[in-house]
């Protein structure tokens, strides 16, 4: 069974969102996400600068198994992206939530993140 | 539910994860993909085949007839009980129903085809058996596992124990014996030397445990698909299909055109297209860069505005990076691009072939 934390917020393609407490947010995919690709071998992040509209594509992962786009839930800046997975893609596999996040923004208008699903309503979503 | 193989109660107990594949409930991997391929490259790990369909052929004219519906030549296997033979089932039109191993049993022949095409090829079979004195005995109560690597042999022997090891150590590649319903072949579809073993369904969950003590992997649909695609073997549906000519797909050397008199289903069409010249053939491509070559990109091919087409491609778990098979135009180079997500990304053209024996052979 895979996790899916309470405090996140979740896209139904399977991204999270966590609000930090100096106003960004980061970004990953879930555990439902990283466990349906397998071993994820690249991770293609958005460039440090770049302005994201919420729905856009902001990367890619490829695993041995399938490529996925990953986009935005909210729109920004991008403010840092998660470098250590360029040489170890597989901590998106061991840690989706925490050493395995994606990109951090800083977000142009923070209610967007009321848009995305809360755990309870991802988790019956990706029950189905 | 789908259908089980008499090892999906081991499957779910040792944590595989399962999937439909072609209407089977199989494991595609326990838990890394990754962990599996290497541990094949490296040691041994074993494979659940036993969705595949066994056929024996039996009957007077058991060889007449193989010999007119396969396109390489089981006269090869004649005098040699236990020699194996890879061949492509061909239609009318020269077109691939399937790729199988054919076995020379004492006496009559034993046939082993793949899960996703068995209905096709039954009927196939059945169908052009009517002009021959020939019996089609499907054996469904046989399990089937590969076991796969440098050490695949040594593990066996010590589980199978004394009885088995002068037989197995006299065993060349592409050869097997039969013993008491067991089934020992020394052939496999990794690139790795190992074996491939049928045996009564009732024994197979026994005999995965023993191996899994022994220190064999299990390994899933998953890590076999980049092990043979590595070691640059087809599978059907990918590089080959009933439209696919075995002359395109890299089985020319599985077309026995000698001798001359023997009529096989599909000659006639090979032996024109042949004369014709042939306009596409599969190859190896390599990618450096940091993405990963997928079935169904088209492939860029200079000085031609046909465009070639990924069969299968995957990230090489050996080598680093990612490879693919490729059917292109026949004037390709030494270089060529690939369609990635609306960009082009430069690619190496090498023969389709990438590791043996746990090696990069590019």
């Amino acid at each position: 069974m895979s996790e899916i934390r309470n405090e996140l917020k979740y896209l139904s393609s399977h991204e999270w969102a966590r609000l930090e407490e100096d106003g960004t947010v980061t970004i990953g995919i879930s555990d439902h996400a990283q466990d349906a690709l397998g071993d994820v071998v690249y991770v293609e992040t958005p460039e440090v600068g770049n302005t994201l509209a919420a729905g856009d594509e902001a990367g890619v992962v490829e695993s041995v198994k399938a490529a996925s786009d990953i986009y935005s839930p909210v729109s920004g800046e991008v403010v840092a992206v998660n470098e250590a997975l360029e040489d170890a893609p597989e901590t998106v596999n061991s840690s989706p939530y925490d050493d395995g996040w994606f990109f951090r923004i800083k977000p142009s208008d923070v209610k967007e993140l009321k848009n995305m699903l809360d755990a309870d309503t991802y988790r019956s979503e990706s029950e189905d | 539910m789908g259908n089980r193989t008499p090892l999906y109660d081991t499957h779910v107990a040792m944590g595989g994860k399962m999937v439909d594949f072609g209407g089977w409930d199989m494991p595609l991997h326990y838990g890394s993909q990754l962990d599996e391929h290497n541990k094949v490259r490296t040691d041994a790990g074993m494979f659940d085949v036993s969705h595949m369909t066994v056929v024996d052929v039996d009957g007077a004219e058991a060889r007449d007839y193989l010999r007119y519906l396969f396109a390489n030549d089981v006269a090869k296997l004649d005098g040699s009980p236990g020699k194996a033979l890879y061949t492509g089932m061909l239609n009318e039109n020269g077109g691939v129903i399937d790729d199988l191993i054919v076995y020379l049993r004492d006496p009559g022949y034993r046939v082993v085809v793949n899960c996703a095409t068995r209905e096709k090829d039954l009927a196939w079979m059945r169908k052009q058996a009517e002009a021959f004195a020939v019996t089609l005995t499907e054996c469904p109560d046989v399990a089937m596992i590969a076991i796969q690597g440098p050490n695949a042999i040594d593990k066996t022997k010590q589980v199978l124990g004394i009885e088995w090891t002068a037989a197995i150590d006299a065993l060349k590649v592409f050869q097997s014996v039969a013993r008491g319903g067991w089934f020992v072949a020394r052939t496999g579809y990794t690139g790795e030397d190992g074996l491939e073993i049928m045996l009564p369904g009732e024994d197979a969950s026994g005999f995965w445990r023993a191996l899994g003590e022994a220190g064999v992997a299990p390994c899933g649909l998953g890590a076999r698909d980049t092990l043979r695609l590595e070691a640059g073997m087809n599978l059907y549906g990918h590089e080959m299909d009933d439209e696919t000519s075995p002359l395109v797909a890299n089985m020319a050397w599985t077309i026995a055109w000698a001798p001359e008199s023997r009529d096989f289903i599909g000659r006639a069409v090979l032996e024109q297209e042949k004369a014709d010249g042939v306009k596409r053939k599969l190859v190896g491509l390599v990618l450096e860069e940091r993405s990963v070559l997928r079935a169904g990109q088209q492939v860029v091919v200079d000085d031609s505005d046909d465009r070639g087409i990924i069969t299968s491609g995957t990230f090489s778990p050996t080598l680093g990076y990612s490879i693919a098979l490729a059917r292109v135009p026949v004037t390709v180079g030494y270089t060529a691009q690939v369609e990635i997500r609306k960009k082009l990304q430069p690619v190496k053209v090498v023969k389709p072939c990438f590791v043996r024996n746990g090696k990069s052979i590019i």
